[in-house]
């Protein structure tokens, strides 16, 4: 067997080894009752925002300090709290993709991602409507 | 008659039809001129007789002309179409608008599929041109399969219907004949379509006129290498390898400069803070590069050594495989959640997978058939050998390339077998932690690589040359540990360690390369490419390892506006404690680290960009400078605003800001007084602090209006951080009419009013107070400090020039391309 046959044998187990590390540090979806039963574990969330119950955010007393409620397609509800600033679009989104962990009775979340009209993309709604007709 | 029922023969006004049509005749005439061109280089390629081979090549340049000239002329047309603002077109319509200037008209023409399709297109002419006159090695085959892949781009611009199934997207599609808008059947509708929608807000920045030219040229480039081995895979000659450099080295050079260009955008305009977050379009450019450069160093062994046949072919052909698979992962929609950046799905995702599998699986196949050919030497490469560790970094660059693309994949994987696997917590660390070990293994690679001679080395020799450069990188990295060292420790000591030896790796790769080119090469720079492309590659590396090891945040609030809130259940957040945004009133000086920050004031250019102006106060040196991010409404219906960062550039650090979230003052203030009662010396509390009454002033003031009287509270406002101010709230009476002087504490957003005498015998008077965030405009900001960013834009411009130097020295010494 040739070194560089060997070499590149333990270069490939490395690959292995190190894919099959990352699998473990890969995450998964829940839905809120789920993500409870999991207390302390990373999960992903997919939501809408409660909008039953006012957002608790101001700047001036705290900038790092959001809290707000979700609920997701079964019904689930929690109440989230974001330590960073309140997305601006947030409240607009139709969905949210919350990463975090429950603690209690609160997702304490890392990330928010909306899904709305990314500011990367084109927005595909927008493009339906006509401009107004503003003479006629 | 009414026109408005027959759409057929309604007759628009104020359209410009013309150009579209042109528009539509040149894609369709550039897929039949490409496709002639690639049959008929196929048939010289193979040709028995010099006669037919001229023949055909003749008529093959023919056709390749003309579809040069079609790409070109729809270049043109969909410039024209842009920069005249014709709206009437979608593309036009859809990515422009008239406020524009025209760089960034330029911008909107790459903005979307159609036109950056074109854009790459057009470089694979200008490469097919210099290929078809100048390459000496069988540039019919290698034409063959640029051609075929210039068909398959004119496919996916044509726009056109086959059997019910839409092939490409037009760029020249007209609003009216996508859009179902009622307006759109009136035959004036053009008088209502003012403007467009305009270019990304994220767009509408200098490195994305830039950028996108570059990086594509980048990956048109890599068509090349990929045409050379399947011409010699067809042919059985590997002789293209000798030719295969000069372009491979400029593809290499081109795509590393186009990628990092996107790097320096990103860190610019967008506010992750940072230049590489290893988003999947990050990561589908940058796969390419990693196998591209690999494939060149076992080039190289090739032609030295005759070995690395097999791993040649692979990687040069791999390197455009992976372009193909990125263009399909970042425009077929598939990435979905897990990127911020890719194409909007224009439904070509059967005909983005076609454009993938006809180049994969035919190269596959063809590469099998030929397995037995690429024979490979029996002899055993000596360990002290330059090709037997060329070879070694060339495989963990694949290898490398092989995690990211496999952890790129994985919403393919879950499309595929309907998983539902989601990306780890922390994917920025998920990737670093790999790939902190490629870079300390490649820096070494490339530090001792070049003073190992092929075949073998004498070690005594290699002990002399690389004396001197260990002992100044030892020296050098010594002193930065001991002075500067690595901040960031929020991963461990692991991770510490391992950016210790990252830097010591990248450090070392530096100073042997440039001992190695003023020491052993004599300075000559005739043959230094390598050397200088190795330098630069270890500043790159350094840049990264020693940005990444310092970066801070330092918008930590000093002063505390929350410090009550800092309670002890915070700290113990399970996602750790960000808390990185501080909040910045209009007009007040705030603590903020090493410095004193003040929102001074803030201006709206022309174009409705809100400029916030901040002056920086350092604590020490007194030192100040202002930064100017800036904030711009979203526009294409998406709601928000985009913040572009603002950067203090040093030498050795940037200070990075943005805004995180921005209030205004509003006129209408619907926060209440909340009365309160008090009494001399007594203190009442406020959701910040405490408010005392001090005294009760009559008509202290001597010069007041004859007739009318005061009563002046002494309050003083002490918040929990025991910052004190004097409120002097009160009521001037005069006559019957009694008036309320209110009084202001802005930095505590607190409105204090004097409301009426309760009961005078006991002392007892009532107090308003009223906290409101509306009292001024607010800001919160993220800043970073950012140490040795230019390390890394300074190699990255080094390598270029590096595989620039390289590219020239192949074609100096082939005396051909």
């Amino acid at each position: 067997m040739k070194k560089t046959h060997i070499i590149l044998l333990v270069l490939i187990a490395a690959a292995i080894v190190v894919l099959i590390s990352y699998t473990g540090d890969l995450s998964s979806y829940e839905t809120v009752s789920s993500a409870k039963q999991k207390q302390g574990k990373f999960v992903n969330l997919i939501v809408k925002m409660d909008k039953t119950v006012p957002v608790q955010y101001d700047p001036v007393k705290d900038p790092n300090y959001l809290k707000f409620n979700v609920q997701d397609s079964l019904g689930g509800k929690i109440s989230v709290v974001y330590h960073n600033t309140m997305p601006t679009d947030m409240e607009k989104s139709e969905r949210l993709v919350l990463k975090g962990k429950v603690q209690g009775d609160v997702f304490e979340c890392s990330t928010i991602v909306m899904k709305c009209p990314s500011k990367y993309k084109d927005n595909p709604t927008a493009m339906k409507e006509q401009p107004e007709i503003l003479s006629n | 008659m009414n026109t408005a029922s027959n759409p057929a023969t309604l007759q628009y006004i104020g359209e410009h039809l013309l150009p579209g049509q042109f528009g539509y005749f040149f894609t369709l005439l550039s897929l039949v001129a490409s496709l002639v061109a690639s049959f008929a280089f196929a048939k010289a390629f193979y040709a028995n007789h010099i006669d037919d081979e001229k023949s055909w090549n003749k008529l093959a340049k023919i056709a390749f002309g003309i579809e040069v000239i079609t790409v070109v002329a729809s270049f043109i047309i969909l410039t024209y179409v842009i920069t005249n603002h014709l709206f009437e077109y979608k593309y036009a319509y859809s990515h422009s608008d008239k406020s524009l200037s025209f760089e960034y008209l330029l911008s909107c023409f790459w903005e979307g599929q159609e036109g950056s399709f074109l854009l790459w297109s057009f470089w694979h002419c200008v490469l097919g041109m210099i290929i078809m006159y100048k390459v000496k090695w069988r540039p019919n085959g290698v034409m063959m399969t640029l051609s075929f892949v210039q068909f398959l781009l004119a496919s996916m611009v044509i726009g056109v219907f086959i059997f019910g199934a839409k092939v490409g997207s037009s760029p020249f599609i007209l609003l009216r004949e996508e859009m179902n808008w009622p307006i759109l059947s009136r035959p004036d509708y053009l008088q209502f379509i003012k403007d467009g929608t305009g270019l990304n807000t994220t767009l509408q920045n200098y490195w994305m006129v830039i950028h996108p030219p570059v990086l594509f040229l980048g990956f048109a480039s890599t068509t090349v290498p990929f045409a050379f081995a399947v011409a010699g895979l067809f042919k059985k000659d590997n002789g293209w390898m000798n030719h295969v450099l000069s372009w491979a080295n400029f593809s290499a050079g081109i795509l590393g400069l186009g990628i990092m260009m996107g790097a320096a955008w990103a860190y610019e305009s967008l506010n992750f803070g940072g230049y590489w977050a290893w988003d999947p379009v990050e990561n589908a450019s940058l796969v390419p590069w990693l196998v591209l450069v690999a494939g060149i160093h076992t080039t190289m062994i090739f032609r030295k050594t005759g070995s690395s046949v097999k791993a040649s072919y692979l990687f040069m052909g791999l390197s455009f495989l992976l372009v193909i698979y990125s263009t399909f992962l970042t425009r077929s929609g598939i990435l979905g959640d897990t990127s911020v950046h890719a194409f909007t799905d224009l439904g070509m995702n059967a005909q983005l997978l076609v454009f993938l599998l006809i180049f994969v699986i035919p190269f596959f196949i063809l590469y099998f058939i030929r397995f037995r050919f690429m024979v490979e030497p029996t002899k055993e490469d000596d360990i002290s050998s330059r090709e037997f560790w060329m070879l070694v970094g060339s495989l963990v660059l694949v290898l490398s390339a092989s995690v990211i693309i496999a952890i790129t994949s994985i919403p393919v994987f879950n499309k595929i077998f309907g998983t539902n696997i989601a990306p780890p917590e922390d994917p920025e660390f998920a990737h670093n932690q790999v790939q902190v070990f490629v870079a300390i293994i490649i820096g070494s690679l490339s530090a001792f690589g070049q003073y190992l001679r092929f075949k073998h080395t004498p070690i005594e020799q290699i002990k002399k040359q690389l004396l001197l450069p260990s002992i100044v990188t030892i020296v050098i990295s010594a002193v930065f540990f001991v002075f500067v060292g690595v901040g960031y420790t929020q991963k461990g000591p692991g991770f510490v360690g391992a950016l210790y030896v990252g830097i010591l790796a990248s450090v070392y790769t530096v100073v042997a390369n440039f001992h190695y080119w003023l020491g052993v090469l004599k300075g000559k720079l005739k043959s230094a490419g390598a050397s200088v492309g190795h330098i630069g590659f270890g500043l790159v590396l350094l840049g990264i390892f020693l940005s990444a090891s310092n970066k801070t945040v330092i918008s930590f609030n000093t002063t505390g506006i929350n410090v009550l809130k800092e309670d002890a259940d915070m700290r113990k957040s399970p996602v750790g404690n960000p808390r990185e945004n501080i909040t910045l009133f209009e007009g007040i000086n705030t603590d903020m680290g090493k410095y004193m920050v003040e929102y001074t004031r803030d201006t709206t250019d022309e174009l409705n960009k809100r400029f916030f102006e901040l002056r920086f106060t350092d604590k020490k040196t007194n030192e100040q400078f202002f930064l100017y991010p800036d904030i711009l409404k979203n526009n294409k219906g998406a709601e928000g605003f985009s913040a572009n960062p603002d950067a203090k550039h040093y030498w050795l650090k940037d200070i990075f800001v943005y805004i995180t979230s921005f209030q205004d003052h509003s006129e209408e203030d619907t926060v209440a007084f909340k009365p309160a009662k008090i009494k001399i010396g007594d203190s009442i509390f406020y959701s910040n602090g405490y408010i005392k009454l001090n005294e009760v002033l009559v008509n202290p003031n001597p010069n007041r209006a004859a007739g009318t009287n005061e009563l002046i509270l002494d309050l003083q406002v002490t918040s929990k951080e025991g910052l004190q101010y004097s409120s002097k709230p009160g009521i001037l009476l005069e006559g019957l009419n009694m008036e309320q002087r209110l009084d202001t504490i802005k930095a505590q957003n607190l409105v204090l009013s004097f409301n009426k005498v309760v009961s005078q015998e006991e002392g007892v008077l009532e107090i308003g107070i009223k906290e409101s965030s509306s009292l001024t405009n607010l800001i919160t900001l993220k800043v970073y400090e950012f140490p040795f960013i230019n390390v890394l834009w300074l190699g990255v411009v080094v390598m270029t020039i590096g595989f620039m130097m390289s590219m020239l020295q192949r074609i100096r010494k082939n005396k051909a391309i």
